[in-house]
């Protein structure tokens, strides 16, 4: 039965498995969606403190979780292109790259619309934020790097150990911001998240979670049909599908 | 329940929420949308190569 | 030859050659000084604030400098085929690429440090922030010279040089930064650094174990 699914590390079989997937993953995240925000937006509550504008939480914090990942997964992805030449890996790793700093971006223009009403100012100097804003340019670092080699696979496998120097650092980098706000904000301590969530408050945030997350699958295999496109063109099997698909 | 426009004006917090979804919206969409785009120039632009011969 | 002495000779050879051009050297110290200047400009006249600031001030102009030296770690062997010959050697590349770091460390940050202690002692930094602000350079630049060249390795011939540098080892650079003007904020208020600079010595080990493996990695990666 393993075998079935180490075929798919071959960049034939997988792109004819993401065509058949993405249009149903991207399905079912509209679902997801969609119950999330019906969820979100009216049934559940206003917060006690914090009245409507808590509402942001429903796609600050996904996008927040999905950033993070998503490195993990452009990472792994990556180490295994470096370690065991498995080609699907260096392609995941760069269909990845800009996912992953949208997500990023989203986790900070929505942590920022939220912190301006709370705060009274548009950048916090909030742990969390600071390490997103980190995360951010971590990612353009992997993105211009890569588009700085020219052949792919060369770019692919600098970006690899990029990404795992980056996954050392992620966890230090982290630790040391939130030291470095702790020690300089005192009292004034961000609650981008309270430690207790009411349940109705709970289920819609779940739900939009999965609903980012079967997005970032649904997406990325599209993603990734193109890179394979790029680094299989001058192969025979992507010459066949072409002339199948366009009849000329 | 709130009626519509309660709805819209989410405690008076309405441009900071909807800037939010709004923008959540966009580069959602865009992560949607794009890479179909890229994938089908890409093949048209491949498909128009020329044939190579192979000796 | 036995690996050591490989590596001695790598070593050497960086060595020598930097000595052979001065000139190139006194570049990033000029470009130090000139930083370190422009920021009170900046900032207005106030020695009040100058002083408060003024390890902040050394510490990033320090980090920017070097930033600006990486381009050229792998340069030299990489246009005269040295580096492909480097890699394909019997010896462990790790080693190698370790002895070049500490070239690097040798002729370039060495300098910087020593003209941080010499602009910190002139614009009135006092002493326990001074010692503060050079501990913490002399602990933290290790991290920032390996990983330094582990981004040159990553970049190696490549076009937009010392930008794409900047862009990719100034986010890795943040929790050295974090820790050395900590040291330094401590210091000028009579508060012990122990923590700040074990953290410092801490990564510079870690640094050190792991970064030659991944710059032999990233030579490897973008020459073989």
């Amino acid at each position: 039965m393993f075998e079935r699914f180490h075929q798919y590390a071959a960049p034939m079989h997988f792109h004819r498995l993401s065509r058949k997937l993405s249009p149903w993953l991207f399905g079912i995240s509209a679902v997801l969606f969609v119950a999330g925000l019906v969820g979100g937006l009216i049934l559940a509550p206003a917060d006690y403190q914090q009245g409507e504008s808590f509402r942001i939480i429903y796609v600050h914090v996904p996008s927040a979780w999905l950033s993070m990942f998503c490195y993990m997964v452009m990472a792994s992805a990556g180490a295994a292109g470096l370690i065991w030449k498995v080609k699907m890996g260096d392609i995941m790793a760069r269909a990845c790259a800009p996912l992953g700093a949208s997500f990023t971006f989203v986790a900070l223009a929505t942590g920022s619309l939220w912190g301006k009403p709370m705060w009274g100012t548009w950048w916090v100097w909030d742990a969390r934020l600071t390490s997103e804003l980190i995360l951010l340019f971590l990612y353009l670092g992997y993105i211009a790097l890569q588009s700085a080699i020219e052949d792919r696979r060369a770019a692919a496998r600098a970006g690899a150990v990029l990404a795992v120097v980056g996954v050392v650092n992620i966890p230090i980098i982290h630790y040391s911001v939130e030291w470095w706000s702790t020690l300089h904000q005192g009292a004034t301590v961000t609650k981008f998240d309270k430690p207790s969530i009411d349940v109705s408050m709970l289920i819609p945030l779940l739900l939009m979670a999965l609903a980012f997350q079967v997005f970032f699958f649904a997406s990325l295999l599209v993603r990734a049909r193109c890179e394979i496109l790029e680094f299989e063109q001058h192969t025979a099997w992507v010459r066949d599908y072409l002339r199948g698909r366009h009849k000329a | 329940m709130k009626n519509f426009s309660e709805f819209l004006a989410m405690g008076g917090y309405a441009v900071y929420v909807w800037s939010a979804y709004g923008l959540t919206l966009v580069v959602l969409g865009w992560n949607a949308l794009a890479p179909g785009r890229r994938e089908r120039a890409l093949e048209r632009q491949l498909a128009a190569r020329p044939e190579r011969r192979s000796a | 030859m036995s690996a050591l002495a490989a590596a001695a000779c790598v070593l050497h050879r960086d060595l020598q050659r930097a000595r052979r051009r001065l000139g190139d050297l006194a570049q990033p110290l000029v470009f130090f000084t000139v930083v370190v200047f422009v920021f009170p400009i900046a900032i207005g006249p106030n020695a009040e604030v100058l002083r408060n600031l003024l390890p902040a001030i050394l510490w990033v102009s320090a980090l920017l400098a070097l930033v600006l030296t990486l381009p050229e770690v792998f340069a030299a062997d990489y246009a005269d085929g040295s580096l492909e010959l480097l890699i394909l050697s019997p010896h462990p590349l790790p080693l190698l690429v370790l002895a070049k770091a500490l070239a690097q460390w040798i002729t370039g940050v060495l300098p910087l440090i020593a003209m941080s202690a010499l602009l910190g002692g002139v614009l009135g930094l006092d002493f326990s922030t001074w010692v503060a602000v050079e501990l913490g350079l002399l602990l933290g630049t290790p991290v920032l010279c390996l990983v330094g060249c582990l981004a040159s390795a990553l970049a190696v011939g490549v076009r937009g040089g010392p930008l794409l540098l900047a862009l990719i080892t100034l986010p890795l650079y943040i929790p050295v930064l974090i820790f050395g003007t900590s040291a330094a904020r401590n210091a000028s208020l009579a508060l012990p650094v122990d923590a700040e600079m074990l953290f410092l010595a801490g990564l510079s080990v870690l640094a050190l174990t792991l970064t030659p493996f991944g710059i032999a990695a990233a030579l490897r990666a973008r020459l073989a």
